[in-house]
């Protein structure tokens, strides 16, 4: 009698199951967008998904990306996978891609026709191995940049600077006024982040893809990337006394004016509208540090770990689609700060600092991204190197120069 | 005994108390499939070339040259070695005199052993995390003390790269020690009575007794110590984490740290394995001679 009710109730249930609406599933997408303006961006993501019919189960991963890319590889390879996935557009995912866990999309990339309107083409490319579309970029993030607090020149007495070398020298008056000139978080991906941005400031385009993209460790032993590290040892000086750990505690202290400026990346922008404060007036950006107008086209790509169910599999594809829609693509970057991947949508409503980004891009003054061009073994390998350097005042501009060209040397 | 006599007497004593050792089995299994086969597992493919996952491309001692050729692997050694000696002098030192106090026959003994055990039910986490809090200048120790008028004073450990480790080290012995003195506190009361007793009729001074009659005595309470306090050490890496990420500047990197952010972070299973590897076999260095002077040697007397 039991077990012909266990028998019952099993039966029902499949029953229920069998029932749901064919082609409406709950995928699981995880990502690292924690902080106010992220979150703000990707419940866009959520809103639009949702309305398809489909819903979006939130799996944000405090911590950064740094946390949460081993638990996102680990349930990966561990074989209970997500339904989507982010990480940053590049190499990150490159193993994962070779061992045959993702899923591609070549069809619905054909069908929609992701290579006409996805630009600069480097995006697509990154998600493309042996000719399958492996990836769905949604937003083109640049690092180079320098955010000032208009309040903080203000009440030190100088003029905000234009460029790197005059925020260089108005950080004596800052420092009289209380001020920490750079504002930098302790996680180590900051610190590298921000030598990486001064070196095509500093020494230009080409010796950053000689270093990066070649590989050349002669050049990275040589002069031009001295002079870029003799720029890190003042970045250092100046940033001596920020003690925070997390990038956007340190654009609070850039918002709330008890910093100068901070060397982060446009996803910054998120922060300074959740604020409500205004590019401009309460606040100043510096592409390319003022010195060489020169963006990076990194940014976050999505990846689909191959699924089992036959529904959630047909609803990748739609949250694919979904996330590469013009108007979802606005909704999202306005609110993240990011350029959107597309150049045929319409961003009238972005912000000053997003419009001299856009136009640096249509200018064509672009570099690959590092996520893009190194291994993260190398990063993380320069991630130690940079953060010892930068909170080890006894650690000479020659010592570490040595060690990165050793790191460069054996990257592959 | 007779030649026959052992040989009838061999199979016999593998049937022996055989339930015992049909129980014993799932351990036994447990022990050589997961621990030693993971083990063997992890040293063999510490001489690969494995990226995000494992694979047997064989590349000989690579990874370990590039392991002892980071400064960050040799900070993390070092940073062990002074964590590890002192917090077991110091876990020793204290948990003993907190123990021998307590067993002088005091009112409210349970509330003080209470107190001083609270410490150890908290995870590493949350311990790092609040003397992260009380050691933070701004809001810890250092303002509490210049509020008090000492505007001169300075307690910042956890932002100096030469004493960091000393800050953690902090956190660990408050988090620990409770549990040590717990122990000693079960040893001390295993002493009989009559020891006392003679001691003091001989005339012998307190302090004598412990250290000569009594901490000899109590050699296998302190072995046991000795085992928990190590691994506790080796483990060390919540509470890096929680308390400094490692930082400043990487000053409080530990082996332990290194592993998982081979392992996961840079996406270098290979590096991961060898700086495991080393840490299998620093401790063993240490235990392999010891259990051969405590076991090997009375087996042949």
């Amino acid at each position: 009698m039991r077990y012909h009710l266990l028998a019952a109730a099993l039966a029902a249930s499949t029953a229920i199951t069998l029932a749901a609406p064919a082609g409406a599933a709950d995928l699981e997408v995880t990502h690292w967008w924690t902080s106010g303006g992220e979150a703000a961006a990707v419940a866009e993501f959520a809103k639009a998904f949702d309305a398809t019919g489909n819903k979006w189960v939130d799996g944000a991963i405090a911590g950064g990306g740094s946390t949460a890319r081993p638990v996102m590889v680990s349930r990966i390879t561990g074989g209970s996978p997500m339904a989507a996935t982010q990480f940053n557009t590049g190499r990150q995912a490159e193993e994962l891609v070779e061992a045959g866990l993702m899923r591609d999309f070549t069809d619905l990339a054909a069908k929609e026709g992701w290579k006409d309107f996805i630009r600069p083409a480097s995006l697509l490319e990154g998600c493309t191995v042996d000719g399958k579309v492996y990836c769905v970029p949604v937003n083109i993030h640049s690092w180079q940049w320098l955010w000032l607090s208009n309040k903080a020149f203000e009440d030190a007495g100088v003029p905000v600077p234009t460029n790197w070398d005059e925020f260089v020298a108005a950080g004596p008056a800052l420092e009289k006024a209380g001020k920490i000139p750079l504002a930098i978080g302790g996680q180590s991906w900051q610190t590298t982040g921000t030598f990486n941005v001064l070196i095509p400031a500093i020494a230009g385009k080409d010796v950053f893809l000689k270093v990066y993209q070649d590989h050349d460790a002669e050049v990275a032993a040589g002069p031009e990337i001295a002079k870029v590290f003799k720029a890190a040892d003042d970045a250092r000086k100046l940033s001596a006394k920020s003690n925070v750990q997390d990038w956007n505690q340190a654009t609070n202290m850039v918002i709330t004016g008890q910093a100068g400026g901070q060397i982060m990346g446009d996803w910054a922008q998120g922060e300074f509208q959740v604020a409500g404060q205004v590019a401009g007036k309460d606040y100043t950006c510096l592409p390319g540090l003022g010195v060489n107008e020169l963006i990076s086209t990194g940014g976050d790509s999505f990846y689909f770990p191959k699924l089992d169910d036959a529904d959630k599999t047909a609803a990748q594809e739609v949250l694919a689609s979904t996330m590469l829609n013009p108007a979802t693509q606005v909704a999202f970057n306005l609110k993240k700060g990011s350029v959107p991947v597309r150049g045929d949508v319409d961003v009238a409503a972005a912000n000053d600092c997003m419009k001299k980004g856009l136009d640096i891009l249509a200018k064509g003054n672009i570099i690959p991204d590092t996520n893009q061009l190194n291994t993260e073994d190398t990063n993380n390998q320069l991630n130690d190197l940079f953060v010892e350097f930068f909170k080890t005042p006894s650690m000479t501009p020659e010592e570490a120069q040595k060690r990165y060209a050793a790191i460069i040397a054996s990257a592959d | 005994m007779s030649t026959s006599g052992t040989t009838a007497r061999r199979p016999s004593q593998l049937f022996r108390n055989l339930n015992a050792k049909i129980a014993s089995l799932p351990m036994i299994l447990t022990a050589l499939c997961v621990f030693l086969g993971g083990t063997v597992w992890t040293i063999v493919y510490s001489f690969t070339n494995s990226k995000l996952l494992p694979r047997l491309k064989f590349v000989g001692l690579d990874q370990y040259e590039r392991l002892w050729s980071q400064s960050r692997w040799l900070t993390s050694i070092e940073n062990l070695l002074v964590y590890g000696v002192l917090s077991l002098i110091f876990s020793f030192v204290i948990g003993f005199i907190l123990a021998a106090l307590l067993d002088q026959k005091i009112r409210f003994e349970g509330v003080f052993r209470t107190i001083f055990l609270y410490p150890f039910a908290l995870s590493f986490v949350v311990t790092g995390l609040t003397w992260q809090w009380i050691l933070n200048p701004d809001f810890g120790v250092q303002h509490i003390v210049r509020g008090l008028g000492w505007e001169s004073f300075t307690f910042n450990p956890l932002y100096d790269q030469r004493i960091v480790i000393y800050g953690i080290l902090i956190a660990g012995l408050w988090q620990g020690t409770g549990l040590i003195m717990c122990l000693m506190l079960a040893g001390l009361r295993g002493i009989d009575e009559d020891i006392w007793k003679a001691a003091r009729v001989d005339g012998i001074p307190t302090w004598k007794t412990y250290l000569f009659i009594v901490i000899p005595m109590m050699r296998p309470v302190f072995i046991t110590t000795l085992v928990i306090v190590a691994s506790g050490i080796v483990r060390l890496y919540d509470l890096v984490v929680a308390q400094t990420s490692g930082g400043p500047g990487g000053a409080s990197e530990v082996p332990a740290k290194y592993v998982y952010d081979y392992m996961f972070l840079a996406q270098n299973l290979g590096q991961g394995f060898a700086a495991s590897t080393m840490m299998l076999l620093s401790v063993a260095i240490i235990v392999v001679p010891w259990a051969y002077l405590e076991f090997g040697g009375k087996k042949r007397g």
